[in-house]
């Protein structure tokens, strides 16, 4: 614990997540634990094992988080669910998970700086229509309570997306504010 | 056979209708958003953390968002479970004492401390204390802090768990039970508000 370095500002960079209770021990991992891991090299990292600490939600929670990012056959591109997923990161206050999906952000839609001022500036930050109106609407999301509304819809109508694309953002804004209550509670990040 | 699925039933989406066959491109999220309910709600292994526990925890962190469908579905399911009903007015008091407006909280001390905003540090009444048990008492103010002020979250908070006799692996279900929350609460507000632009 004691080589814990905090970061203090919002990041692109890569960070290490550091937990606050005892995740389970690699080499005490059974065939439940693996399952509930779904990829098993996530036994590597501490925040897995200690979330598989109870095996059936991480893997429920672990098929939705991918579904909902990583099946691109339609709607949403990639970039603008990562976007919605940073946007809820920076407005929480989830350095760690900003930083992971700023990155996924800058990589897919090759914005770098606009995913950077993102995290300078915060979710007021003029990134051009159809992205304010993905920030916007992932940001009302977040609040509690929830602020999302009618303006939201229309606004995301007329940036471009339709209905199965703002399905995808309520998606990846919603489920952020699972992945970010989970990182900021359980532990803390490290540069 | 199978348990209806609990988002369409709480956003109200019809076998057949448009946001019903949206959700049907996305299955694999639709499924697990479904097995994430079951594992928290109907769980193989209750043992660190109860039924009566998990209903009283969801009625807290549902009603603490205001007032919705979803709400009243935990409000149901707490004054249904035999050894939680005893707890719903204690719950009620507490969400009626607990109800702010969030994200807020303070940043590690830096750039982002101009960004911090105080707010309520809700603590369990000293009324509502004996009805719900310490670690009952305990989990409800953790699940506030989850709920308005989570990056206020710090090693401390744990230990306050541990201490109320939580265990670890009880700590991550429960913590994993309010987040989960935060997503359902979300996707359902979000789907409803979408069917009524469609209208």
């Amino acid at each position: 614990m004691s080589t814990v370095n905090p970061p203090v500002a919002f990041t692109q960079d890569e960070l290490g997540w550091v937990s606050w209770i005892d995740p389970l021990p690699e080499t005490g991992l059974t065939e439940r634990h693996y399952a509930g891991l779904v990829d098993r090299a996530r036994a590597k990292s501490e925040y897995f094992r200690l979330l598989v600490r109870d095996p059936e939600v991480l893997e429920a929670r672990t098929k939705t988080d991918k579904d909902i990012f990583y099946n691109v056959t339609d709607g949403l591109p990639r970039a603008e669910r990562e976007l919605a997923a940073a946007a809820t990161s920076r407005y929480n206050g989830c350095i760690y998970c900003a930083s992971v999906h700023a990155r996924f952000a800058s990589t897919y839609s090759k914005r770098r700086d606009d995913v950077q001022r993102l995290l300078d500036e915060g979710v007021k930050a003029d990134l051009g229509e159809r992205w304010n109106a993905i920030v916007k609407a992932s940001v009302a999301l977040a609040a509690t309570p929830i602020a999302f509304g009618p303006d939201n819809i229309a606004e995301l109508r007329r940036a471009g997306l339709d209905d199965a694309e703002i399905v995808d953002v309520i998606n990846g804004a919603s489920f952020f504010n699972w992945a970010n209550r989970l990182m900021l509670s359980l532990g803390e990040p490290s540069k | 056979m199978a348990t209806p699925d609990i988002i369409d039933t709480l956003a109200g989406i019809e076998p057949g209708s448009a946001l019903d066959a949206i959700r049907a491109r996305r299955l694999q999220a639709r499924e697990n958003a479904q097995k994430s309910y079951l594992s928290l709600f109907a769980p193989i292994d209750a043992s660190d953390f109860s039924l009566a526990e998990r209903a009283a925890v969801a009625a807290f962190v549902t009603g603490l968002h205001g007032e919705s469908p979803v709400a009243a579905f935990y409000r149901d399911k707490l004054a249904a479970n035999a050894d939680g009903a005893r707890l719903s007015e204690a719950i009620d008091a507490e969400i009626a004492r607990g109800r702010t407006s969030g994200p807020y909280g303070s940043y590690p001390a830096g750039p982002l401390s101009v960004e911090n905003t105080a707010g309520l540090i809700y603590r369990v009444s000293a009324a509502g204390k004996p009805a719900l048990g310490a670690r009952l008492a305990a989990a409800l103010e953790h699940a506030h802090l989850l709920v308005f002020r989570q990056r206020d979250a710090a090693s401390d908070d744990m230990k306050a768990l541990l201490a109320a006799g939580w265990s670890a692996t009880g700590i991550v279900t429960f913590s994993q039970l309010v987040a989960f929350l935060s997503f359902q609460l979300r996707v359902v507000s979000g789907l409803r508000t979408l069917a009524a632009a469609s209208a």
